[in-house]
């Protein structure tokens, strides 16, 4: 069938069968990579976007259920061509990732924690982002988010 | 890395042809190569450069408006090895930093004997062949030899490849640019200078940047013994720059073997055989979703046009399996460990001082017995691999920890030449070990060619956790001996599978001065497959140590951290403590009500001790507030970068103590995905404070000395917290878990 929606500000319609669940759709169907594959349960969190400004993990979300939703993924945080969102900023800033492949998902988790809570403290960080790193990136990425808070309040 | 296949191959092709020649132009750049040992190049083997083939160690490529690219023998997992490597060549070759790049390496001959990392240290369980030997140069060589059968990673790349390699190839480079431009100004070589890219010649008022000397530079041979810089006069190197792969990897643009995408290629998921040994002896397709299926034996993969269809497709075929041993469990694995731990006819005994035996037959002896469970590697990225087979030859795209095996375990399944095997690697979404095995590559293969289409196979998390190559279950028996406060005696005896670590390393030693020591393990042949993991036997034997030497001290009335330290004559193991012993705060907790234990643990050349601070919530909930580590691996080359190798292998370790075991069932892997077989995340994650000590020492290895010493420092807090000693991981088994 076809689903129509707003991919990263532009509208979109993609033909795919209906229980094909959004990550595939973005990685396979419209070649965006960014947004990874993990688990395939929504236990890790690599394959976070935003649907309708909510974190959401999309290993497990059939591409029908998005038909006319707002769809952000990594490829479409970046303000303007060459230009990082205070999140990404603050990524590179506190030297974040380490092999890369969970960052994504934990960039997007951490971008809609901050649209719903702009000055979070380090408990609403460790019940907001649950996604997994292998490579133990936690700590940075608790420094970041505070860090990109800041920013995005004194912007 | 977007450009790596074609530029990269161009710059082998010319290496190829140019026996000798130490460089070339390449589109629009030059490559300055550097031989290690040009006398000894005619030696053939597996793996080795050939016939007229130029054994190189390190490239750099220079273009004619002064950019510098660093082309990096060793795989991106993580460690961020390429720009560590590349501090380490600009700081020689005075270049401007700004200026600097990098580049993967391509998986070919040219590039094997360049990094002895990968084509030997990497192997898996490889032993340095013989004919190697004289072609290494004699430091390297020194080094290398201890260093057979590791993993690649920070352990290796910045200790041989960056000391002995990238500050040679940088400085010869520089040496190459300032001949040129002596020979340009008419002046003595002596009266050139280098710095940030530019080459001056001070008395006439000259200068020139390194990129318009780089065709005349090209036609020197470069010196092999290049004068090196003094670390005091580092510039580059001990600094935080930037990690030069980190941009790509914020914006979601870095590609990792995953992502891949081939014209016209089709997807493929796999059911691999649930025992070990079994084959499939018929494949039916009840809803016929599968566009093709393709029978490889020990495995069955469903070919269609897009994973998702291919998965659900290989979740309904009706297989039929045979043979491989469906009775194994883990409690009949468990007998079969305890067996060869008794089992003493095949014994070798790794380490002796004294008579251990005679002093330990003392009814005052302390006789324990420790046990750790199988570990899977779980990376993130989940394996994957994308083939291409087309008129006998084979492209592979993959993010691999050995490019090289890769290639010729292909080459091998396909029987194909090597030199029609091209590897191209990707970013790898965590390696860990796991990425140093082929059977994924060789599975896309064997499927590209079946169907005569390229192909992208991906495993589910499922298939990823049920076929891995673990970290070995070891039960060990522990005896001491304390007598007026010392430790007089100590035995260890252990069940032992090869998990590719050579015995040079010495994981098993027991690093305290005890005057009679006995070390012995039992090997036997682990009835599953198992493989390195972060830090290979240093994991299991820093367990049992540093528990071991902790239930001594208290035996002996002892404070853990002074009863170590009594025991310790090396310097650097000292320093070590004792800087913990401030930096922790030792004895004196910085969370209220907190309990502390400490670890130290000496790998790959690095030291590294570590305090945890935890509280105990209820009967049974740990909570790990703190842990501190302090670790000398010699000289830093990027502060920041050491200092996410050590918060990673804390995280990566604690996932292990707190979560990690494979357990089996009717011969099959029970875990099955993240819920059990769970990961630490931000909640349960402590905090962490990193010290380095500058001891002066050459670079340690930092990919995986981080990781031994926490399991204990944590079990030893608990026992300060509760007096329950942890012989047996994970936690659970003693029924804790964490918060």
């Amino acid at each position: 069938m076809t689903i129509s929606f707003t991919l990263n500000g532009e509208a979109t319609s993609v033909d795919a069968p209906p229980d094909m669940p959004l990550l595939w759709v973005l990685r396979e169907k419209l070649e965006l990579t960014g947004t990874k594959f993990g688990c395939g349960i929504a236990a890790c969190g690599a394959c976070t976007v935003h649907i309708n400004g909510v974190a959401t993990r999309t290993c497990v979300m059939p591409v029908a259920a998005i038909e006319g939703a707002d769809v952000k993924t990594i490829e479409g945080v970046s303000p303007a061509p060459g230009e990082m969102s205070a999140v990404q900023s603050a990524w590179l800033e506190h030297q974040v990732p380490q092999c890369g492949y969970c960052q994504s998902g934990m960039i997007m988790a951490a971008e809609a924690l901050l649209d719903e809570n702009p000055d979070p403290s380090d408990d609403d960080i460790d019940n907001a982002i649950t996604n997994i790193c292998r490579c133990g990136t936690y700590e940075r990425v608790r420094t970041a988010i505070h860090a990109a808070a800041r920013a995005r309040r004194e912007a | 890395m977007s450009n790596e296949t074609k530029s990269s191959s161009n710059i082998a092709t010319i290496a190829r042809r140019t026996f000798l020649v130490s460089a070339g132009v390449v589109g629009g750049g030059v490559a300055l190569g550097l031989a290690l040992s040009p006398n000894r190049l005619k030696i053939y083997g597996n793996n080795v450069a050939s016939g007229d083939e130029v054994i190189l160690n390190t490239w750099v490529k220079l273009t004619p408006d002064n950019q510098l690219t660093v082309i990096v023998p060793h795989s991106e997992m993580g460690q961020g090895v390429g720009t560590g490597l590349a501090q380490m060549l600009a700081e020689e070759m005075e270049a401007d930093w700004d200026t600097v790049s990098i580049e993967q390496a391509p998986a070919n001959n040219d590039y094997i004997n360049s990094d002895l990392g990968r084509g030997y240290i990497v192997g898996e369980g490889a032993k340095i062949p013989s004919f190697v030997y004289p072609m290494l140069d004699f430091t390297f060589l020194q080094i290398a030899k201890g260093l057979v059968g590791q993993l690649t990673g920070g352990s290796t790349a910045i200790r041989l490849t960056g000391y002995h390699g990238m500050r040679r190839a940088g400085a010869a480079a520089r040496e190459m640019l300032m001949r040129a431009a002596a020979k340009e100004w008419g002046v003595p070589m002596n009266s050139v200078r280098a710095e940030a890219s530019t080459l001056y010649h001070d008395a006439s008022n000259r200068s020139a940047s390194f990129g318009s000397f780089a065709v005349a530079a090209a036609k020197f041979t470069p010196n092999l013994k290049p004068a090196l810089k003094s670390p005091g006069d580092y510039k580059i190197v001990g600094t935080a720059k930037p990690r030069l792969d980190l941009p790509e990897k914020v914006t979601g643009e870095a590609q990792f073997g995953m992502d891949v995408i081939v014209p016209g290629m089709k997807y493929a998921a796999i059911a691999q055989a649930p025992v070990y040994g079994a084959q499939a002896v018929s494949v039916n397709d009840p809803d016929g979703a599968a566009e093709q299926i393709v029978n490889l034996g020990d495995a069955v993969v469903v070919v269609a046009d897009s994973y998702w269809t291919a998965s659900n497709a290989v979740r309904q075929l009706d297989i039929t399996w045979e043979g491989g041993d469906a009775g194994m469990t883990s409690e009949n694995l468990r007998t079969l460990h305890n067996e060869h731990l008794q089992e003493t006819r095949h014994e070798e005994v790794m380490d002796k001082e004294g008579d251990a035996s005679n002093a330990l037959q003392s009814s005052a002896a302390v006789s324990v017995e420790y046990a750790v469970p199988y570990l899977a590697h779980a990376t993130m990225e989940p394996m994957n691999c994308t083939a291409s087979v087309q008129d006998r030859k084979c492209e592979l795209w993959v993010g691999h920890q050995n490019p090289i095996t890769a290639r010729d375990d292909t080459a091998k399944a396909l029987g194909l030449k090597k030199s029609n095997v091209t590897v191209h690697n990707a970013y790898l979404g965590g390696g860990f070990g796991r990425r140093a095995r082929t059977d994924n590559v060789v599975q896309a293969a064997r499927v590209a060619a079946e169907i005569g289409a390229p192909v992208k196979l991906v495993w589910s998390r499922e298939q990823d956790m049920a076929n891995d190559f673990y970290r070995p279950a070891i039960v060990s028996r522990m005896r001491g001996l304390v007598e007026d406060g010392k430790v007089s005696a100590m035995s260890h005896s252990y069940i032992y599978s090869d998990a590719g670590m050579p015995d040079s390393e010495r994981p098993f030693a027991f690093q305290y001065d005890v005057p009679n020591k006995r070390i012995a393990r039992h090997p036997y042949t682990s009835p599953i497959p198992v493989g390195s993991w972060r830090s290979v036997d240093f994991t299991q034997m820093g367990f049992f140590n540093e528990s071991f030497i902790d239930e001594l001290a208290h035996k002996a009335g002892a404070d853990p951290l002074e009863f170590r330290l009594a025991h310790k004559s090396d310097v650097r193991h000292r320093a070590v403590l004792e800087r913990l012993r401030n930096e922790a705060n030792w004895g004196n907790p910085q969370t209220p009500g907190a309990s502390q234990g400490v670890a130290i643990v000496d790998s790959f050349e690095t030291i590294v001790g570590q305090v945890a601070e935890v509280t105990v919530e209820g009967d049974d909930r740990i909570r790990l507030h703190r842990l501190t580590s302090v670790v000398d691996c010699g000289q830093v080359i990027n502060p920041n970068a050491a200092e996410a190798q050590i918060h990673s292998s804390v995280i990566f370790a604690l996932s292990a103590v707190f979560f990690g075991e494979i357990t089996l069932e009717n011969g099959e892997v029970v875990q099955q995905n993240f819920p059990d077989y769970d990961m630490v995340r931000l909640r349960n994650s402590p905090l962490q404070d990193v010290h380095f000590i500058n001891s002066g020492h050459a670079p340690g290895g930092l990919g995986e000395p981080g990781t031994p010493p926490v399991a204990p420092a944590l079990t030893n807090a608990i026992f300060a917290a509760t007096g329950t000693r942890i012989r047996e991981l994970p936690l659970a088994r003693a029924g804790f878990r964490s918060v």
